[in-house]
């Protein structure tokens, strides 16, 4: 029924809500003096990582894909001496369609030079508190949660105790192959939907859970990623790094990828090289973190389901 | 038989999940942004009822259940089975009490009901929303005290008891929802 309707599924107060916004965000980084950019949707280069999957296009009889994200284009203008700048723009991921996602979805991604992740989580929770209205912000480490939570270090705990516990929490289909589907089960199930209302920023994740942030030791000893999440209400928002500027480590990460990606039948994509050679260019240190503006438009009135605030989701797109 | 992928998964489709039949309430897609996606589903098991939440990787799959709803008039119930029969072929099939559960009691010959088949045989049996019985049992009727709104139990000619309002009596033909068990109002008479 829905593919013959041509009404929009958001209503038209959920519209205006999304084009306020878009407008306010867009007045929070002209106060901060952060550049808007624009970078390719198109492109004939893909993620490596090995949960997304990119939605192919052909553009002048080439395959070419559709941006995951516009982290790579933003680098590589980091690298070329563009300062504080953000993107806010269409993403597209293939697979996604849900009560939270849709493949396609407006993404915000903005990166500040010379900071670190813990100083852009404090600007991730001032822009949500002031979208939001609210002033109730948590930060937490990863490990504080599981501790809180599941009594579980997720950093020392054993691949067994790690079984052990998603078992018992969660009413598996499929014996969990390694540490980190434990944790990414354990985490969606039990953690999200116990972090409670208000905002939650996250941060030091396992080092096996990196992607594109640098991992350094903690105050324990225990290497993490400097990577960090911001939730509200259990609703995952944001993703942030103090971004990785190693080029050699940034190769070493993509073919890890590669593999992982060959060793389970995925789709291998060629990977961004320019990235690379920006990184080895020089990329001044910083952080970036991406929002998904969908999601955000969620919160801000009260929606319970992604087509309440798209206008064309997929179904009718 | 078929099989259904994870994502293929919606409310109502009949699939096979630990050797009993279900039909699947709820798919939620989850995935951490980094992480990897999984489908949290919720099915009904369609031989006891009860509803069961299970996780699965996304692109699993489960095979579909030879399960099928047909819509067959009540005919009667032998002191052991039920009987029903399609409208159409006038092929009957005989319930067990099992499967027709809290149906039971708003059951009453020649309604249309929805049974569900499984591998042929009737597994569930789903009553009309609404139904028109008869109160065969009540207590008197209070006069002149029907502007407080009380109700009172009465029972009906298929053994159900529901509350009306004070003023029904004995004999009266009521419409009921059989979803919520609520009275609806006086039947008219035909």
């Amino acid at each position: 029924m829905t593919e013959n309707c041509w009404r929009p599924s958001a209503s038209v107060e959920a519209l205006h809500r999304r084009g306020a916004l878009l407008a306010d965000i867009r007045r929070f980084f002209a106060e901060r003096d952060v550049l808007e950019v624009e970078v390719p949707v198109l492109s004939r280069r893909a993620t490596s990582d090995p949960h997304i999957d990119s939605i192919t296009a052909l553009c002048n009889g080439d395959t070419a894909y559709l941006a995951t994200s516009p982290e790579f284009g933003l680098k590589r203008l980091l690298a070329a001496g563009i300062g504080d700048c953000y993107y806010l723009g269409k993403a597209f991921r293939e697979g996604e369609a849900g009560g939270r996602h849709n493949p396609e979805f407006t993404m915000l991604e903005w990166y500040r030079c010379g900071w670190d992740d813990r100083r852009l989580m404090t600007e991730v929770g001032e822009l949500l508190s002031r979208v939001l209205n609210t002033a109730r912000v948590q930060s937490l480490s990863y490990r504080e949660l599981f501790l809180r939570e599941l009594q579980l270090d997720p950093h020392t705990a054993s691949e067994q105790q790690l079984h052990d516990c998603a078992a018992r929490e969660v009413e598996l289909s499929f014996v969990p192959a390694n540490r980190d589907e434990c944790l990414d089960l354990l985490m969606s199930h039990r953690l999200e939907p116990a972090m409670g209302e208000g905002i939650t920023l996250l941060y030091d994740f396992p080092a096996s859970q990196a992607a594109l942030a640098k991992v350094l030791p903690d105050d324990s000893g225990t290497p993490v990623a400097r990577r960090f999440e911001a939730y509200v209400g259990g609703l995952e928002l944001a993703n942030g790094y103090w971004e990785l500027t190693d080029a050699d480590e940034q190769l070493r990460r993509f073919q890890a990828d590669h593999r992982y990606r060959g060793i389970h039948k995925l789709h291998v994509y060629p990977f961004e090289e320019r990235l690379v050679a920006a990184l080895e260019a020089g990329m001044p240190e910083c952080a970036g973190v991406a929002l998904g503006i969908d999601r955000l438009l969620m919160l801000v009135g009260g929606y319970t389901s992604i087509d309440e605030v798209i206008a064309f989701p997929i179904e009718r797109a | 038989m078929a099989s259904y992928s994870t994502n293929e998964f919606k409310g109502g489709l009949k699939v096979m999940l630990d050797g009993d039949p279900c039909s699947i309430v709820e798919n939620e897609f989850v995935k951490p942004g980094k992480g990897q996606a999984f489908n949290r589903v919720k099915l009904r098991n369609l031989k006891t009822g009860r509803v069961w939440e299970r996780t699965f990787r996304s692109g699993e799959s489960l095979e579909a259940a030879d399960v099928m709803d047909r819509e067959m008039e009540y005919l009667y119930n032998d002191g052991e089975f039920y009987h029903f029969m399609e409208p159409e072929t006038f092929e009957q099939h005989q319930a067990s009490a099992d499967a027709v559960g809290d149906a039971a009691k708003w059951l009453k010959e020649q309604d249309v009901c929805t049974v569900t088949l499984y591998n042929g045989s009737p597994l569930a049996v789903t009553p009309p929303n609404h139904v028109i019985l008869e109160i065969t049992d009540t207590d008197p009727g209070l006069r002149g005290d029907t502007a407080q709104g009380g109700t009172k139990p009465a029972t009906l000619s298929t053994g159900a008891v529901v509350k009306v309002p004070l003023f029904l009596e004995i004999g009266e033909t009521i419409k009921v929802d059989t979803r919520t068990g609520e009275y609806l109002g006086r039947a008219k008479e035909d």
